[in-house]
C-alpha cells in the first residue's frame, strides 16, 4: 500500500505557480534575511520572562536549540520534508495518493541545482524549524536543562517539524486535501501558523505536563505564586524586534507557498501590524478592565498573539478581517494564560501555550473562515485535526521517551541557585546580589 | 488517565479522516470532522485533568 512516487504527480496547489522570476527571487530572499528578527524577538521576550537567575541560560538556550534545530534538519530533516526531493512515500487509499513523507537526499544533497524557490523553500523552512524548536524553551524556562532542551529541539527538527512541513508545503496529504477532495486549495499555512506556532506551543504543552511546574509555583494551598518575568524591557523590545520580522516572514511566505503576487504584499505587510495592533488593543482593555491597570507581559503576549494569528491569515484576509482576527486572539490569550495557571495548574512563564498555540489554532481556522474558495474552512479544520490528534501525543510519546534518557527538569538544588550558576557557572548579572526566594521556604 | 487520553485524541483523528474517505456529501464531510474534533477535545480534556495534580498533594 505505501510507495514512492514522483513529487511531480502531486502539485502543491491545484495551480502551480510559474518559474519565478530574478526580481521576485531578489526581494523574497531579502525578505527570509529580515525574518531571523522574529527569531531574536522570541528570544528576548523568552528571556525577560524567565527570572534573572536563569536569564543568560535562557539565551544560551535559545541560541543553542535553534543551532541544534537547524542541524538536524540540514542533517535529515529536509530529507523528510522534501523539500528538495524527487519522490515521496505515499500511500494509496480510496483511489487518492496521500503523501505522507518526503523521500529527498540526505545532507541536502542537490541543493545548488535545485529551482531558485525550491532552495528559498528551505531556508523558510531552516527559519521555520529554529523558531518552532525555540517556542517550548521559554515554557520550561528556570527549571528545562539545557541538555535536554537541546535533545527535545534535535527530535522536533529530525521527526516531528520535517513530517509537517512534509504534509502542508512539501506536497503531502493535507496540500492535497483540495486537488483530492476538493477542500479549497488544500490546508493553507503561508507563514507557518501549523508547523511553527501550533506545534511550538503543543510541544511547549508536553515540555510542561513532563517537566512539571517550578518549586513553588502552586503551594499546598492557597493560590498560585505570582513569578513575574525579570525585565519588562527585553519583553517588549523583543515585542518590537519580533514585528519587523513578522513583516518579513508573513510577506516571504505568501510569496513561497501562495504563489502571491508582488502587488499583494503591502497588504500582507498591512494585515500583520494591524492584527497584532488589533490584538495588543484587546488585551489591554481587558487587563486594564480585570485588574485595573495595563499589564506589560499580558500585553506583550497579546501582540505576540496577534502576530501569531497573522501568520496563518494576513495573506487571506482583507485589513478589516485582520483587525477582528487579531482582536479575538488578544481578547482570548489574556484569559486563557489565567485559565491555564489558575484553573489547571500549567506553569508556562513564556505563555507559548496561549500564545503560539491557541492563536496559532485560530488563526488557522481563521484563514478558513476569510479565504475566497470554499471548502477552505473544512480543509483547515482537517489540518488542525491532524496537528491536535496526531501532532501532540507524538510530542508527549517523544518527550516522554527523552525525558528516560535525558532527564528534563533540573534537580532542586539547581532550581533554587538559578540556572545560569547551575549549569554555566556564571550569572547573566554578576553584581546583581540573588535575594532569598519566599517560595524556598 | 493523562494518557488514556492522549490515546483517544488520535481515534479523533481517524473519524476525521474516515469522514472524507467516507462522504462526499460536504455537510456529513464537515460533521464527522467536528466530532472528530469534538473527540479530540474531550481526549485533551482527559489529558489536562490527568495531569493536574491532586488536591492536597505534595507538589514540588
Amino acid at each position: 500500500m505505501i510507495s514512492s512516487v514522483p513529487t511531480a504527480m502531486v502539485p502543491m496547489t491545484p495551480a502551480p505557480a510559474a518559474a519565478m522570476s530574478e526580481a521576485v527571487f531578489a526581494l523574497t530572499l531579502a525578505l527570509l534575511l529580515l525574518a531571523p528578527l522574529a527569531i531574536a524577538g522570541i528570544a528576548l521576550i523568552n528571556a525577560g520572562l524567565g527570572r534573572s537567575r536563569s536569564a543568560a541560560q535562557a539565551l544560551l538556550g535559545n541560541l543553542a536549540l535553534g543551532a541544534i534545530a537547524v542541524i538536524v534538519f540540514a542533517l535529515v530533516g529536509a530529507s523528510f520534508a522534501g523539500t528538495l526531493g524527487t519522490s515521496e512515500a505515499a500511500f494509496h487509499v480510496a483511489g487518492k495518493t496521500w503523501g505522507v513523507l518526503g523521500l529527498g537526499p540526505f545532507l541536502m544533497h542537490g541543493l545548488g541545482s535545485a529551482t531558485p524557490q525550491a532552495q528559498l523553500a528551505l531556508l523558510f523552512e531552516f527559519m521555520a524549524v529554529a523558531m518552532a524548536a525555540m517556542i517550548p524553551w521559554g515554557s520550561g524556562a528556570d527549571r528545562w536543562r539545557l541538555a535536554a532542551g537541546c535533545a527535545s529541539a534535535a527530535v522536533l527538527a529530525g521527526i516531528v517539524f520535517p513530517l509537517a512541513a512534509n504534509w502542508i508545503w512539501g506536497g503531502g496529504w493535507l496540500a492535497q486535501l483540495g486537488a483530492n477532495f476538493g477542500l479549497g486549495a488544500g490546508f493553507l499555512d503561508a507563514g507557518g501558523a501549523a508547523t511553527v506556532h501550533t506545534l511550538g506551543g503543543l510541544s511547549a504543552l508536553a515540555l510542561v505536563w513532563i517537566a512539571g511546574p517550578r518549586r513553588g509555583k502552586f503551594p499546598r494551598e492557597g493560590l498560585s505564586t505570582a513569578m513575574p518575568g525579570h525585565n519588562a524591557v527585553y519583553v517588549l523590545f523583543g515585542c518590537l524586534l519580533a514585528l519587523v520580522g513578522w513583516l518579513a516572514w508573513n510577506a516571504a511566505g505568501a510569496v513561497i507557498w501562495l504563489h502571491a503576487p508582488l502587488a499583494t504584499l503591502p497588504g500582507t505587510a498591512i494585515n500583520t501590524l494591524l492584527s497584532a495592533a488589533a490584538a495588543l488593543l484587546a488585551t489591554f482593555t481587558v487587563t486594564r478592565v480585570r485588574f485595573g491597570k495595563p499589564d506589560a507581559s499580558l500585553c506583550a503576549n497579546g501582540w505576540l498573539a496577534g502576530l501569531v494569528t497573522s501568520t496563518a491569515c494576513a495573506a487571506l484576509a482583507t485589513p478589516a478581517e485582520a483587525i477582528f482576527a487579531g482582536a479575538v486572539a488578544g481578547f482570548f490569550t489574556p484569559l486563557l494564560v489565567e485559565v491555564l495557571e489558575l484553573a489547571i495548574s500549567i506553569d508556562d512563564p513564556s505563555g507559548a501555550i496561549a500564545v503560539h498555540g491557541a492563536s496559532g489554532l485560530w488563526g488557522l481556522v481563521a484563514a478558513g473562515f476569510f479565504a475566497p474558495q470554499s471548502g477552505q474552512l473544512l480543509a483547515q479544520l482537517v489540518g488542525i485535526a491532524a496537528l491536535l490528534g496526531l501532532a501532540l501525543p507524538l510530542v508527549y510519546l517523544l518527550f516522554a521517551l527523552l525525558n528516560r534518557v535525558v532527564e528534563f527538569r533540573v534537580d532542586p538544588d539547581g532550581e533554587r541557585i538559578g540556572m545560569d550558576l547551575h549549569e554555566l557557572g556564571g550569572g547573566a548579572y554578576p553584581e546583581f546580589v540573588i535575594h532569598r526566594d519566599e517560595s524556598y521556604r | 488517565m493523562k494518557y488514556a487520553g492522549l490515546l483517544v485524541m488520535p481515534a479523533g483523528f481517524l473519524l476525521a479522516l474516515a469522514a472524507l474517505v467516507l462522504f462526499a456529501d460536504p455537510a456529513r464531510r464537515t460533521a464527522f470532522v467536528i466530532c472528530g474534533l469534538a473527540v479530540e477535545a474531550m481526549g485533551l480534556v482527559v489529558a489536562v485533568r490527568g495531569h493536574m495534580p491532586a488536591k492536597g498533594a505534595g507538589r514540588p
